[in-house]
């Protein structure tokens, strides 16, 4: 081995205080990430209390035809018109306010920022920047419309029942 | 009569007590007086020495020290209302109605709150704004300035938390506004609210999590703060004051000695 090659070899040795200082200083950076990744996951609940997603809006017939109701309690319209049935929801896309149906102007209003869609969702004015999303609806066994809040489809696909 | 309650105070000052209170004892030099500031607890993040033009009116128009009394008023207070308030979906709600028509006091203690509120936020603008326009800012007191827009970060947040609690329908859209706005921070905004509400709704969780971010988590980071800002107050030369800026005459007549001595060796200043 020629005296150069010593020399390297010797500066890339790690002398004894430098390795614990790494071990040390490394094993705090670890403890210190799985105090963090640990008070992550215990802020974020498992399990909520929260209401499903899923709701059961009765017999289609409690709708008239050409009518809109608001179900306040759970954020969604129940449209029941001439071409069939379907679930709006109606938490405003801007900042999550409850929207209101003015019967007499034919559209749907949010209180909170002022912005307007039409029955079916469509965005006609104000700072929302999407139109109210159609939701998942279905017919349960016992004839009962069902809406799942959780799924959105693509707008104009009527539930005929 | 007075000579005699004098006598009776330094009789009392001279106690084996009070001595082991007060260390530094009494007396007139400048010694005595800035060991009493310096080894007091309680005082000694204060400066020992402070030149009578940075207590004028008009040097800070007492802004910051305004902001710190309207926090001491809502700690008190809000204290207080813990006593009464729980933070829980079915009681929220009456228990602040309770406060205001059938606890005695509960009115007024109530509304103090609220309005030592606004106040805070307001007196921490006009204190941050006061200290913009005279320049105050400037280095060495540049990490102070940064601490202070913490302490209004903090102001402000101690506010959106506060408003959540009484549980009526401004409190629950106003929230429902503010945490929709979080998730517009880009990538983590969903995780963000849903941290702050403890789930995807403005309810018990989010309730109890900003109950106890209201009334500890907020409150203690707001002193730790405090303690730093005063603290580099001292430690960065005092509060502000500008050499051109004209004595009123009479702080001037007891002063024009000290001022000149100053003038020469308050370099710091320049």
């Amino acid at each position: 081995m020629s005296a150069e090659a010593k020399v390297d070899a010797a500066e890339q040795e790690v002398s004894r205080r430098e390795f614990f200082r790494k071990i040390g200083i490394g094993s705090l950076g670890v403890a210190a990430a799985g105090t963090l990744s640990f008070t992550y996951r215990y802020l974020s609940p498992n399990v909520l209390y929260e209401a499903s997603p899923i709701v059961n809006a009765g017999k289609a017939e409690s709708y008239p035809v050409d009518s809109v109701t608001l179900d306040a309690t759970s954020g969604i319209y129940l449209v029941h018109v001439q071409e069939g049935f379907f679930a709006l929801n109606a938490i405003c896309t801007h900042l999550g306010c409850l929207t209101a149906w003015k019967a007499d102007l034919g559209v749907i209003a949010c209180p909170c920022h002022g912005s307007r869609f039409s029955r079916e969702g469509q965005k006609l004015a104000g700072p929302a920047p999407k139109s109210l999303p159609w939701l998942k609806t279905w017919v349960n066994d016992n004839g009962e419309v069902m809406v799942d809040r959780a799924t959105t489809i693509p707008p104009m696909q009527y539930l005929r029942v | 009569m007075a000579s005699r309650l004098d006598n009776t105070i330094a009789r009392i000052e001279q106690t084996r007590l009070w001595r082991s209170i007060f260390r530094s004892g009494t007396g007139n030099s400048t010694l005595h007086r800035a060991m009493a500031i310096q080894q007091n607890i309680f005082l000694h993040i204060l400066p020992t020495k402070v030149r009578r033009r940075m207590l004028d009116l008009s040097a800070t128009w007492y802004l910051g020290t305004l902001t710190l009394g309207t926090f001491v008023l809502l700690v008190v207070t809000g204290i207080l209302l813990m006593l009464y308030y729980h933070p829980s979906v079915p009681q929220a709600y009456t228990d602040v109605t309770d406060l205001r028509f059938v606890v005695s006091s509960g009115l007024f203690l109530r509304n103090l709150h609220r309005w030592s509120a606004h106040a805070m936020v307001l007196l921490a603008f006009a204190h941050l704004f006061r200290v913009f326009y005279r320049g105050a800012y400037r280095p060495p007191r540049e990490f102070n300035w940064v601490i202070g827009v913490v302490l209004l970060l903090i102001t402000l947040l101690l506010s959106y938390t506060g408003y959540l609690l009484p549980w009526d329908q401004l409190a629950f859209w106003a929230i429902t506004v503010g945490s929709n706005i979080s998730s517009a921070v880009p990538l983590m905004g969903d995780k963000v609210r849903f941290l702050l509400l403890g789930g995807h709704q403005v309810n018990a969780n989010a309730l109890l999590r900003f109950y106890v971010l209201h009334t500890v988590i907020l409150p203690l980071s707001a002193v730790f703060f405090i303690a730093i800002h005063f603290w580099r107050i001292r430690k960065d030369g005092g509060l502000y004051v500008r050499q051109s800026d004209p004595l009123r005459k009479s702080a001037a007549q007891g002063e024009a000695a000290e001022e000149s001595v100053a003038a020469g060796a308050g370099k710091e200043e320049a």
